[in-house]
C-alpha cells in the first residue's frame, strides 16, 4: 500500500488543479452578470459538506449533498437528463 | 494484462475502438441494451437493435478475437411510456436463446418516475421467469442515491437472489448499500460523470475486491473505451499486487458472467 507521501506524489499537483480551478469558476460566477440558480446552492452546500463531512467520507458526503434525498417515485418524468444538483421543484 | 470489459455500447463506437480494445487486451466485451441517444419509434426498431446485439456486433468482434456477449431490455430513458415499453418487451423472448445473450440488462431507473419503476419490477419478473442474471443501470447525479434505493428495495420485495444481480454505475454514496444488501456492484469509469480511475481504487480500498467490477460503459457521449486498461495502469501506480488487478478486471466479471448458462470465457 501506498503511504500519505506516495499519495500526495500521485495525486497533489491534480487536485492543486482542481482545486485552482473551483476558485475560479466561482471566480467567474461572482464577475459575471446575471442570477444564479440551484446548481450554485448545491455546489455550496457539497464545498461544506467537504469541509464539515460528520461520520462519512468527504467524497460521499460532497455526492450526498448533491442528491436527491426525497423517497417516494415521482408521477412523471419532465426531462430525460439530470443537472448535477437536486432541483426538487421539478422532481416533486 | 488481459481484461473483460463488462459493460460497453460497442454500436456506437468504431471498429478502431474494437482493434483498440484487443490490442490492450481485452478478451471479452458485454454489451447491455440501452438508450440510443433518441427515442426509438417502435418496437421494430428494438427488433433490429437486437439483432444488431445478436447478430452484428459478435461478428465484428471476432475480428479482432473479442468475444462479445449481450443483455437484453428496454432502457429506463424509454420506459416512461408504460404501453410501449411492454410491446418491446414482448419481443425480447424472441431473442432470449441466442447463443450470446447473458440475461436482462441493463433495466433500472432514470428520473425516478412510477412509470419507469413498474416496467423495472417487470423485468425483474422477466429475467425471474428464464432464470436469467440481471444488469441493473442506477440513475444519473443527483438521481442516483434515490434511484438506487428504490431498486434495492423492488429487488428485495421481488425476492431475487442478490448474487445473480450486479447493480451498475455504483458511487461512493452508492457501493456500501449495494454491497452490503449482497448484490455486486459496478463502477463505471467516466470522464466527467460517475467516477475516475482514482476514485475507482479507492473504493476498492474502502468497500474491498469482492463481488466488484469496473467497466467503461462506453457509448456514443464522453466516455473512453480504454478506461478498465488505463485504470489497471493507475492501479499499478497505487502499488496494487497483479494478482489483485487480474481479481477486478477478469477474475470478478467471469465470476458474476459464469451465472449466465451462454458465457464461456474459452468457448
Amino acid at each position: 500500500m501506498p503511504n500519505k507521501e506516495d499519495i500526495l506524489d500521485l495525486y497533489f499537483m491534480d487536485a492543486r488543479c482542481k482545486l485552482i480551478d473551483i476558485a475560479a469558476f466561482l471566480d467567474r460566477l461572482d464577475r459575471h452578470e446575471g442570477n444564479t440558480d440551484f446548481r450554485y446552492e448545491g455546489f455550496n452546500q457539497a464545498l461544506n459538506a467537504m469541509q464539515n463531512p460528520g461520520a462519512v467520507p468527504r467524497a460521499q458526503a460532497v455526492l450526498e449533498a448533491l442528491s436527491d434525498h426525497s423517497e417516494e417515485p415521482i408521477p412523471k418524468a419532465t426531462i430525460q437528463g439530470a443537472f448535477g444538483a437536486p432541483r426538487l421543484e421539478i422532481n416533486n | 494484462m488481459p481484461y473483460i470489459e463488462p459493460h460497453a455500447h460497442m454500436v456506437s463506437r468504431t471498429t478502431a475502438d474494437y482493434e483498440a480494445m484487443a490490442i490492450a487486451g481485452c478478451e471479452v466485451i458485454c454489451e447491455p441494451a440501452f438508450w440510443a441517444g433518441f427515442d426509438r419509434s417502435s418496437p421494430q426498431g428494438f427488433h433490429d437493435y437486437y439483432r444488431q446485439l445478436t447478430e452484428y456486433e459478435p461478428a465484428r468482434a471476432a475480428k479482432f478475437g473479442i468475444k462479445h456477449y449481450c443483455w437484453l431490455c428496454i432502457n429506463p430513458k424509454e420506459a416512461e411510456d408504460a404501453g410501449f415499453a411492454r410491446e418491446v418487451m414482448a419481443i425480447i423472448p424472441d431473442f432470449i436463446d441466442a447463443p450470446t445473450v447473458l440475461g436482462i440488462g441493463e433495466i433500472g431507473l432514470n428520473k425516478n418516475t412510477i412509470s419507469e419503476l413498474k416496467i423495472f419490477e417487470e423485468h425483474v419478473e422477466l429475467a425471474k421467469k428464464y432464470d436469467l442474471p440481471i444488469l441493473i443501470h442506477t440513475p444519473h447525479l443527483e438521481d442516483k442515491l434515490k434511484g438506487t434505493k428504490l431498486i434495492l428495495d423492488a429487488l428485495k420485495n421481488a425476492n431475487v437472489d442478490p448474487s445473480r444481480v450486479i447493480v451498475d454505475h455504483v458511487e461512493e454514496h452508492t457501493a456500501g448499500l449495494v454491497l452490503d444488501a449482497g448484490f455486486w456492484a459496478g463502477m463505471t469509469l467516466y470522464p466527467e460523470s460517475k467516477c475516475t480511475p482514482a476514485r475507482a481504487i479507492d473504493m476498492l480500498e474502502n468497500f474491498g475486491m469482492e463481488n466488484i467490477w469496473m467497466n467503461s460503459a462506453c457509448d456514443w457521449g464522453v466516455s473512453d473505451p480504454l478506461a478498465v486498461p488505463k485504470c489497471i495502469q493507475e492501479m499499478k501506480k497505487r502499488q496494487l499486487a497483479k494478482d489483485l488487478v487480474h481479481k477486478v478486471v477478469y477474475e470478478n466479471p467471469i465470476k458474476f458472467l459464469s451465472q449466465s448458462k451462454n458465457f464461456k470465457i474459452d468457448g
